[in-house]
């Protein structure tokens, strides 16, 4: 078709809830982009966004992109910036209704439509789907949910494209989804632009490997790079990613001239091994691609082109992430200086572990770690040096009886005075108890999920 | 032969899936990924974590990024928010990997010297600097 663009530009502006908040702004504002992706969840995240919608109904999704929409949803209304989100956490009706307010606020009122996708919770369906005999057993241990349903907090299906391009079809400037993969918040639009047909493997895969080097923001572009760190110039604005796609599925990877950060073969090739399984088999909802396919050419000045990705079909299973009440836990911490301050770390661990086991606490695990030492590289690094000038002890518990764990967190401050000497940074107080939203994954059938899938477009 | 720190040869990240670390090595040098792949065995990588990996280590080549990725199961002591661990999801397994030491020919570790570290005399003061 005519109108199709040679190349759409999908920009990434969030990679993880609590990512830098100015991102999104600057992605807007630094220069020409299609589309704006952001990318809010992470497994832990569905955990915490659980927690938060169980106290309050109306919670349950990331808050910050909000106000976020706020402030940039002028600029994107009248540049044609489209934004891809999955901000709606296990909320997507709440995170659409705030947005619809926000965008009222905002002064986009009758210029702008807002996508909704619905359908990726299963919570309300559960008990239908196991007694129509969808086992949704634990993919790492084999165990069918029934053995802990009675804790299910909650169950989403991770989507894929389809509804995205679908809300895309029906005008939507900003679509919110609930737990749609990564990826597909990059792919999708490309989907839509080019028109990729559902069995045109190797460019819906090479749009998956697009949006998993999108997916974690600044990582691809000088964050959180080993190689070579100490020289990565302007970090303070770091660029945020922008895949520059053609219509073959090849695409480059940028950012926005003047940006700080750098992207190079080293700092992509970082970032497509982050969070890898077999990298032959990546398992999406729309395709399974084949991260071994990937040709990188380093074109310089922060342009790294991506070509060669080969797919295959997809599975007719999606994943389910499942959370489930998993007991409790604490963890506190005391600070020793020199001299053999390791040696009193763990002294006082010792009396803090006998006296737990005088008062019959239980327990299914008790952790001693030494911050400073030994809490990053473990047994690695054997034990501390009498010299070592400080350690802090960070000791932790977890198990079913909330009462031993909060007990547990009244045993912390009493070393102090009753324990090995040199001792301080206690001032923050008691340790919180905090609840364990475990996480279980599991596959279902697709069909099950996708007849329930909803796309709502609603006028702001 | 010599023996060096793996630092040296490769750079790398890890993440986390569930209750399994993922670590990508990636040579530094395009040329030293067959070193890589000869040294750095999953039962070498399952020895040198020991106790700190429950489970099995799953190793998997990506020749056209010279990198290699290790599953390392059963490593963040139940994962994601049932972990007491500090580095509760895997982030610093990749640096963890990095200690290693592993033998390579002298011309290799002469090239590969220093590299990995923060050279010396370079200070914090000067990290991010526009240039």
């Amino acid at each position: 078709m005519s109108d199709r663009k040679d190349v759409v530009k999908v920009a990434s502006g969030q990679g993880f809830w609590g990512d830098d908040l100015e991102a999104p702004v600057r992605q807007v504002q630094g220069g020409p982009i299609d589309y704006l992706m952001l990318d809010y969840l992470a497994e832990v995240t569905m955990s915490i966004l659980q927690k938060q919608r169980a106290r309050d109904p109306g919670a349950g999704f990331a808050r910050d992109f909000v106000p976020l929409m706020e402030r940039i949803f002028p600029a994107c209304i009248e540049c044609g910036v489209r934004v891809v989100t999955n901000a709606g956490g296990v909320n997507p009706v709440g995170c659409a209704e705030a947005l619809v307010e926000a965008g009222r606020a905002a002064g986009v009122s009758g210029r702008a439509k807002v996508g909704l996708v619905t359908g990726d919770d299963l919570m309300d369906r559960l008990d239908g789907l196991l007694a129509d005999g969808h086992e949704l057993a634990h993919m790492e241990t084999g165990m069918p949910l029934v053995e802990i349903r009675d804790q299910v907090q909650s169950a989403n299906a991770y989507i894929g494209a389809e509804p995205i391009v679908r809300a895309l079809e029906l005008g939507a400037d900003v679509v919110v989804t609930g737990r749609s993969t990564d990826t597909a918040l990059t792919y999708g639009p490309l989907i839509h632009e080019f028109g990729w047909a559902a069995d045109d493997h190797d460019r819906v895969a090479a749009g998956v490997v697009a949006g998993h080097i999108n997916e974690c923001g600044a990582q691809c572009t000088g964050g959180n790079c080993l190689i070579d760190w100490w020289n990565i110039e302007g970090m303070g604005s770091v660029g945020f990613p922008i895949v520059e796609v053609s219509a073959d599925g090849s695409f480059v990877v940028t950012k926005h001239l003047g940006s700080g950060g750098r992207v190079t073969r080293a700092s992509v090739s970082e970032q497509i091994v982050y969070e890898m399984g077999d990298p032959s088999t990546y398992i999406t909802p729309d395709v399974i691609a084949d991260f071994t396919s990937i040709h990188l050419d380093d074109l310089g000045n922060d342009r790294v082109r991506v070509h060669g990705v080969k797919g295959r079909a997809r599975t007719d299973f999606l994943k389910v992430s499942i959370a489930y009440a998993g007991g409790w836990k604490a963890t506190g911490t005391l600070t020793y200086s020199w001299p053999d301050a390791g040696a009193k770390a763990l002294a006082a661990d010792r009396i803090l572990r006998e006296r737990l086991d005088r008062l019959g606490l239980v327990f299914d695990e008790i952790r001693t770690e030494l911050v400073g030492w030994d809490s990053t590289h473990g047994a690695l690094v054997g034990p501390p040096p009498a010299d070592v000038p400080e350690v802090q002890l960070r000791v932790g518990v977890r198990g079913a009886d909330r009462a031993a764990v909060d007990r547990f967190t009244r045993e912390i401050a009493p070393l102090v005075l009753t324990g090995p000497p040199s001792v301080t940074g206690f001032a923050g107080g008691r340790p919180r108890v905090q609840e364990i939203m475990a996480y279980w994954p599991a596959l279902i059938r697709r069909e099950a999920v996708e007849s329930h899938l909803v796309v709502d477009v609603r006028e702001v | 032969m010599t023996t060096i720190q793996l630092v040296h040869l490769a750079h790398a990240r890890s993440g986390d899936k569930g209750d399994t670390a993922n670590v990508g090595v990636i040579a530094y040098r395009p040329e030293d990924y067959d070193l890589l792949r000869e040294r750095l065995t999953s039962e070498r990588v399952k020895a040198h974590f020991g106790v700190m990996v429950q489970g099995a280590v799953e190793r998997f080549e990506l020749p056209n990024l010279g990198a290699l990725n290790f599953l390392l199961h059963g490593a963040l002591g139940g994962g994601g928010t049932m972990s007491l661990m500090n580095d509760a999801q895997g982030k610093v397994f990749s640096t963890g990997l990095l200690r290693m030491e592993i033998e390579v020919p002298d011309d290799v570790a002469a090239a590969c010297r220093g590299r990995g570290r923060v050279p010396e005399g370079w200070s914090p003061e000067q990290y991010g600097v526009s240039g």
